[in-house]
């Protein structure tokens, strides 16, 4: 169960503005999806190792060979607020 | 309806090839068909005459293209408003090597937003239609893949596959659909969903399309250190029987598989005992946790999807929203508003699981439990590879269901990926091939049904010459009406 306080402190954290209507929603859904996932507790799983990455790779190193990044301009291109080769962004204070 | 579509891709690029078809005119036959898409099914379209000549493998064959990858100067949404308009600076790889073997882009596939569906109603730009049925979803979230492949509105098509992307709707729609071992294709410049999990694949008219394709697009880049192609390459299948071969049949994923409809079962014992005509032994196993892959995956994905759809916050690309004045910070509100308008609801749902799944608390109870229960799902498989070549099961518990039957209820919709979540989860490579028609439970025309096969890591060629013994056996040669055969 996931309640609506809870589900207002999730969205902070995710940066999610929620309306009212979705915030109740949310909570309602949210609940029912983890009662099903939940069904994983009706298995032992003492001293069964995680699996983060199913392909056993370690350490892929390439050569340290400088080479020519993207140009500025051209990542600046899709910015919805370029400015002065940089991206503008309103102040974190006000 | 002209006779160049009814070629399978394999087909009209050996006609270039002997002079009997044009590049150009087999390029434009399609681009005017998919001008006249009524499916939705296209985010964007290349005209006819925008053919250039392209030369090698492929003989400048279109391809269709998912618009989860990145395709430089060519818009590129991820299926979402949050993208809308966005045009990558560079392509994709597995586009790339497409491209370089002589592919040419024939249109941009709609698809759920970000992947994250099952039934293609999750898209920012409307739903597509499954073309057997208008009425009816493609499935998802390669939906618009499938749909014009099925539709003839494209030859061959490619896709991403998290826990059934390629392959589900493949099987609703009646065309083939592959999902390689984890690592065989770069996953650089396709829009990350789930990166642990998510993985580029074909959708195609049959298995040697599907062969094809492959063998271009596998291979180690440098631009994505968890790839690292197919060893030896991929072999065109020939194999048109299947003596010598083990195939097991996972209980839990057939005859015990939760919500199969009797339409889907019936054929699927069908194809089993034909299986078994080619000349394999056939035999009933197990994969005791198959039956959590849904919970384990709904928590992992989401997980992962959380912290790479952090990236979507106004600043770099994409939308941005306006904050109000009286905000305590500008900057957070506007994050918060630019997400807000330019996600959808289901996206929203997941990156609030996979966000409460990670934060403090409650980690180890979700997230560190579903990664465990992944572990002995690989090892069920690595089990029953003891003793079996191939696993084969329904690749959907069910045909196509109707446009809005299932949106209401997020649970519903997961289950849609019940058979097909477990490979993904144990990076394993699985197809899916038409194997039938059946009725839709209620009633109704019949529509396709997916036989899925799966092999063991980097199993793909053979996997892919079972798959082509099984297709030329089933014969399956139906169309969707209005499509020639």
């Amino acid at each position: 169960m996931i309640d609506r306080d809870q589900v207002l402190h999730v969205a902070r954290l995710a940066r999610l503005e929620l309306t009212e209507a979705e915030l109740d929603k949310m909570a309602g859904e949210l609940s029912g999806i983890l009662d099903h996932v939940e069904r994983m507790n009706e298995l032992d799983l003492d001293g069964v190792e995680p699996t983060t990455h199913v392909v056993q790779l370690e350490n892929v190193l390439r050569a340290d060979t400088p080479r020519p990044s993207w140009p500025r301009e051209k990542i600046l291109e899709p910015a919805p607020d370029p400015d002065e080769g940089a991206f503008r962004v309103p102040s974190p204070q006000a | 309806m002209s006779d160049v579509l009814e070629l399978t891709a394999a087909q009209a690029i050996e006609r270039i090839s002997k002079g009997e078809l044009g590049s150009d005119e087999y390029f434009d036959a399609y681009a005017e068909a998919a001008a006249g898409d009524e499916l939705g099914a296209y985010l964007w379209k290349a005209s006819p005459g925008a053919s250039n000549g392209a030369t090698g493998e492929l003989n400048g064959a279109p391809i269709a293209i998912k618009d989860i990858f990145c395709t430089a100067g060519i818009a590129t949404t991820a299926g979402s408003r949050i993208l809308e308009g966005y045009r990558p600076p560079y392509t994709a790889t597995a586009v790339r090597r497409l491209m370089e073997a002589g592919a040419q882009v024939l249109g941009k596939t709609n698809m759920d937003e970000f992947a994250m569906g099952s039934s293609n109603e999750n898209s920012g730009y409307g739903p597509v239609r499954n073309p057997w049925d208008p009425e009816r979803v493609p499935g998802g979230s390669s939906g618009g893949s499938a749909a014009v492949v099925a539709a003839r509105l494209a030859p061959w098509a490619i896709g991403t596959d998290t826990g059934g992307s390629i392959r589900q709707p493949a099987s609703l729609c009646g065309v083939v659909g592959l999902k390689p071992t984890y690592g065989a294709i770069s996953r650089y410049g396709m829009i990350a969903f789930a990166s642990s999990l998510d993985q580029c694949g074909p959708l195609t008219r049959d298995v040697t399309d599907a062969a094809l394709l492959l063998r271009v697009m596998e291979g180690r880049d440098p631009c994505d250190s968890t790839s690292v192609g197919i060893d030896g390459g991929v072999e065109l299948p020939s194999r048109t029987d299947l003596t010598g071969l083990r195939f097991g049949v996972p209980r839990e994923l057939a005859s015990e598989a939760e919500g199969i409809e009797d339409g889907v079962r019936e054929v699927f014992e069908r194809n089993v005992a034909l299986i078994r005509e080619l000349g394999a032994e056939v035999d009933e196993c197990e994969l005791p946790h198959s039956a959590h892959g849904i919970s384990a995956y709904y928590v992992l994905a989401p997980a992962e999807a959380s912290a790479n759809l952090a990236r979507y916050d106004g600043v770099r690309y994409g939308l941005r929203e306006g904050a109000p004045h009286d905000a305590e910070s500008a900057l957070v509100a506007m994050y918060e508003h630019t997400r807000a308008a330019g996600f959808g609801p289901e996206v929203k749902r997941r990156i609030m699981l996979g966000t409460y799944a990670l934060s403090s608390g409650y980690y180890d109870a979700y997230y560190g439990r579903a990664q465990r229960v992944r572990t002995k799902i690989a090892e069920d498989f690595a089990t029953a590879f003891g003793r079996f070549d191939y696993l084969v099961t329904p690749t959907s518990p069910t045909v196509a269901f109707e446009l809005g039957s299932r949106a209401e209820n997020p649970l519903a919709m997961y289950m849609a990926d019940y058979c097909t979540v477990p490979m993904p989860l144990a990076g394993l490579p699985a197809i899916s091939i038409p194997s039938g028609l059946a009725e839709p439970e209620g009633g109704g025309p019949e529509l396709p049904v997916g036989l899925q096969l799966v092999s063991p890591a980097f199993g793909e060629s053979g996997l892919l010459d079972a798959a082509h013994a099984i297709e030329g056996a089933i014969g399956f040669d139906a169309t969707p009406a209005g499509v020639a055969g």
